[in-house]
Parts: structure tokens; sequence; C-alpha cells
């Protein structure tokens, strides 16, 4: 009875793991395949990965939307840790019964849909567009300033932040830092992993963005990955291998830091929901 | 009381440290004062803009105010009533779905004897690191009439002729709701994996000893052990669904017909795709943070009633 539970188990598991890593595999397959022979699942990698490389590069924007992709996702986990746990650290070390009234009305806008919001968004980058077109509608600087500030990282700082030794603010104080250099000089390095799985979140978010840009964005020249391969998916006849092609060249970033951060992935996602 | 006692000795000092205590919390309020205008820009103020627009009607550029008109119509309409049935079917299958699932992996992959624990998280974990478009265009292709997934029912002679996975619309439903739950419910495994972590291993012993079977204690021990998270998990599942764009836009497009479209499609579709109109596409977008408010608290009222 024991024993069959047992097999039963790993049964149950390895075939879990098949149907979670088997796409991963016929992904990488099928950028090594023509076209027709996608289509037909072909299982065995083929001998037209170099002309689905080429191909992609020559008819496809794909180098723009790459370098536009990483500039938006950069910038964004630049700025959403920069001011998210700014936020974080002044709820938490500066602490009063106005600020945690203030902390719940922010705590709120996470239950906002963004399809709420997208409209009135959209508009107003377009009156931003009158004024100042370098960060109106069709530019990347308005696909990255709606999603910077977000009650996630607020709350996520918060929430690391209540294990952050207080002691070493009155530290600071005496040692005569101002408390702009506390937290710089002090608590941002002493929150290293803390700040390395929110830049692993706030990365992977930005990355995979795609309503926002799709609202936002309409050149060619401006285009990210995701819309890109939307694009591409829904042509008039689309070339499978590319297509499969340019999807293991947008999901090789977000693996790459999943593979080689897994540790602060796991904590970063945790972090905030622990008390 | 200690300390003001001792402020009431040293007046000075208590001038001093006041001043000090105001210096410090303006600086406080530095600290949050740009996430509380980002929220406010490009949350609630989009928020009450959306409301506004929600009272006015006309296409393009042209707005005049109608009332309610908007919510009346709303009721009326019945793309918006299947886009809601449709959301709502995704929400009430998927979301249980996903989340038993979850719950069951991580109950396995608990348990300290099993071999390969590492590599079957981390194979479990792996779709929620693919790109929402990624992964449902694999999908679309996987899944589409001549796709490896008919390939497979065939060979195994589940089926005897390719099932039409993307243009049949009860089966295009099944397919998107497979595709979501293979993205998220590794996502959802790792929060109640780390939540098993804390649990007292001791608790599974006594009800070992009590003669409580495997399934007995899944349900007793382990489901309501972990019920503030599966309340975390749930809420966040159900915003995230009620939501649902991506996937269905790249898989099905909303078709056959409009039988796999959501709310948010519908929204999208209403502001972009048919001739803008803005109002009516907010007037939508307003049942959707309605629903969220509604769902969200009835799954608190659920949990809370079950903890006493």
């Amino acid at each position: 009875m024991r024993l069959i539970k047992r097999i039963a188990t790993y049964l149950f598991l390895s075939v879990a793991a098949f149907i979670s890593i088997f796409p991963f595999i016929w992904m990488v397959i099928s950028m090594t395949n023509k076209s027709v022979d996608v289509t037909r699942g072909r299982l065995l990698p083929g001998t037209h990965f170099i002309e689905n490389i080429t191909t992609l590069f020559e008819t496809q924007n794909i180098g723009t939307a790459l370098t536009n992709s990483f500039i938006v996702a950069i910038i964004t986990t630049i700025l959403t840790l920069l001011i998210g746990s700014l936020a974080g650290y002044g709820f938490e070390i500066y602490r009063t019964k106005r600020k945690d009234v203030v902390f719940s009305i922010l705590i709120l806008s996470m239950m906002i849909p963004f399809a709420a919001i997208m409209i009135p968004l959209y508009r107003f980058f377009g009156q931003v567009s009158s004024v100042a077109p370098a960060f109106g509608i069709d530019t990347l600087a308005a696909v990255i300033m709606p999603t910077v500030i977000t009650a996630f990282f607020i709350f996520f700082f918060r929430q690391n932040t209540k294990l952050f030794a207080r002691d070493l603010v009155e530290a600071g104080r005496m040692d005569g830092l101002s408390e702009l250099g506390i937290f710089f000089k002090i608590y941002v390095p002493t929150m290293k992993t803390t700040y390395a799985a929110a830049a692993i979140i706030a990365f992977m978010n930005s990355w995979n963005n795609y309503l926002w840009p799709l609202v936002v964005l309409q050149s060619p020249r401006n285009q990210t990955i995701p819309l890109l391969i939307s694009n591409l998916g829904s042509g008039y006849s689309p070339d499978f291998g590319v297509i499969m092609t340019a999807i293991v060249i947008a999901t090789l970033p977000t693996a790459l830091v999943f593979f080689l951060m897994q540790k602060h992935f796991v904590a970063g996602m945790m972090g905030s929901v622990k008390g | 009381m200690n300390t003001s006692s001792s402020y009431k000795a040293k007046p000075r000092n208590r001038q001093s440290m006041t001043t000090l205590r105001f210096k410090k919390q303006t600086i406080g309020w530095l600290f949050i004062i740009l996430s509380i205008i980002g929220i406010g820009l490009f949350y609630f103020y989009p928020m009450v803009q959306a409301f506004l627009l929600s009272l006015q009607s006309g296409m393009g550029a042209n707005h005049e105010y109608v009332g309610f008109a908007n919510y009346v119509r709303l009721l009326n309409d019945p793309a918006f009533l299947t886009a809601l049935s449709n959301t709502m079917i995704y929400l009430l299958v998927q979301v249980p779905l996903m989340i038993l699932l979850a719950l069951v992996f991580s109950v396995l992959l608990n348990d300290p004897t099993l071999k390969f624990r590492g590599f079957f998280r981390t194979a479990i974990f792996l779709p929620a690191v693919t790109s929402l478009v990624a992964y449902a265009v694999v999908f679309k292709y996987l899944f589409s009439p001549d796709g490896l997934v008919n390939e497979l029912l065939l060979q195994l002679n589940l089926i005897t002729q390719p099932l039409n996975w993307i243009s049949d619309p009860v089966l295009a439903k099944i397919t998107i709701i497979l595709a979501i739950t293979w993205r998220w419910t590794g996502y959802n495994m790792i929060f109640y994996l780390s939540a098993l972590q804390n649990v007292d291993k001791a608790i599974y012993e006594a009800a070992r000893i009590d003669g409580a079977s495997t399934i007995q204690q899944f349900f007793y021990i382990t489901i309501p052990l972990l019920k503030p998270i599966i309340l975390f998990t749930s809420i966040v599942s159900t915003i995230g669904t009620l939501q649902l764009f991506d996937e269905v836009m790249n898989i099905t497009g909303g078709g056959p017909g409009d039988a796999t479209v959501t709310i948010s499609m519908y929204i999208y579709n209403l502001s972009f795709e048919y001739t803008p109109d803005f109002g009516y596409a907010a007037t939508v977008s307003y049942m959707v943070l309605l629903l969220v408010v509604v769902f969200s608290f009835l799954q608190f009222k659920v949990a809370g009633d079950d903890q006493k």
C-alpha cells in the first residue's frame, strides 16, 4: 500500500513536471525547424536555426524591440526600487498614525484593476503629448511612468523594513549622518537581498507587460518584445519557426534572471506575504 | 510616562526634542511624498476621471453628460453579459482548480523523504518565468487542429479525430483555462510551500497516530493551517482573472465569435477596436472594480466565518 502510494506520487509529479517543461522543450526544438514542421508538431531538432534567426533579424525590428524592452525594464526597475524603498522605509521608520492612514489608502490602489484606469491614463498621456511630446503617447517614457509607483512595492519594502534593525538608524544619527544619508549609507547596503528580490519581480513585470504598451505605443520603432511577438503571431502568413525563435529570445532574459537568482526570487515572492 | 516626566524636569530640552521630532516627521513625509503623488496621479485621479467618463456618452471627441444611462445600457448589452459570464466561468472554474492543484503539489513536495524535490519544484514553477504573450502564442500552436495536443490524444486513442480546441466555443474556454492553470499553478505552489515550512511537523505525526488518512490530513490540517495564505493567493488570483486579457487576446482573440471574450478585452475593444466609446468603456471598467471589491469581500467573509 505504502509502495503503491509512493509510486503514484512519483508518477503524478513526473507527469506534472513533464507538462510544465514540455512547452519549453518544444519551443527550443521549434526554433530549429521550418514553419511547416512546427505546425506539424515535429519533435526532432532541425537545421533551420540559422535561417530562422536571420529572417527574424532581417524582416522584424527585433533588435529595436529588444533595446526598447531593455530600456523600459531597466529604468522601470531602478525607479521602482528607489521610490518604493524610500516610501516603505519612510512609512515604517517614521511611523505615525497619520502616515498609517495614508498607507492604508495607498494600499487600496492595489484593488484598482488596470482596465479601469487604462482609458483615463491614455487620455492623460494624450494631453501630455500636446505639452511635452517626449513624455506623451507613443513614447517609452509613457510606458514607464504609470508602472514605477505601485502600492505592491511600497508594501513589499515596508514588510521587509520591519526586519531591519532600527538601532542602526539611531547609530547613524549619532554618527551625524543626515536622515537621507542613513537611508543610502546604512539601509540600502543592509537590505541588499530585499532589493535583489524586488529587482527580479520589477524586471519581470516590466519585461512582460503587454496591455499598457499595446495601448500607449503606436509606431513600430517603439515596439517592445511582447508587442512584436503578438504581432508576429497574428500576422497573415506567420512563419512559425521564426515566431518560436522570437519567443525563445523573449523568454531568455527572464529565465536567466530566474536561474541565476532563484533563491532571491523565491524569497522575494514570499517576502510580500510574510508578517 | 517616565520620559514625559523627565521632559517636565527639563523644559528647555523638551522644547528641542519636539522640534527635532517635528523635523524628523517632516523628513518622514519627504520619503513618501513621491509615492503619494504617483499613486494619486496614476491610480486615484484616473479612477475619478473614469467615473466622470462613465456619465458621458459620445463617439471619439464629442461627449455629453447622460447621467447613468451608460449603466442602464450595461444591463441590456448582450456583448457585456457574454464577456461577464465568460469571465465568471474562468474565475469559478480556474481559480479553485489551480489552488487545489497547487496545494496538492506543495503537500507532496513538502515530504522530506521525497527524492528529486528540487527538480520537481523548479520544473513546476518554471512556467511562471514566461511572458504571458509568449506562452499564449505557444499554447495557440500546441492546441491548433494539427497541433501536438491533438496528435498526442490521437496516438493514445483518446479521440478519433482532431478536436477544434481554438474554434469550438466550449473547447476554446477549456483551452484558456488549461493555459492559465499551466502558467500560474507553480507560482501559487511556492507560497504554500513556504507556509508549510513553518508548520510544526508534530501535528501531522499526532494525526497519523490518531489514524487520520492522508486525505483527511489534507482537508483537516493542511487547508485550515494554510487558510491565511490561501485567502491571499485566491484574492490575488481572483483580481488577476477578473482582469484577464493577454492570454485570451493571443490564444483565441476572443473567438470563436465572442465565446472567450473577457471583460478587460471588451473594454479594450470598446476603446480601441470599435468606434471609440470611452464613456461606455469606462462604465464597463467600473464593473470590474465592483467585481474585485465584491469578490475580495466575499472571500474575506468565507475565510472569516470558517475561523470561529
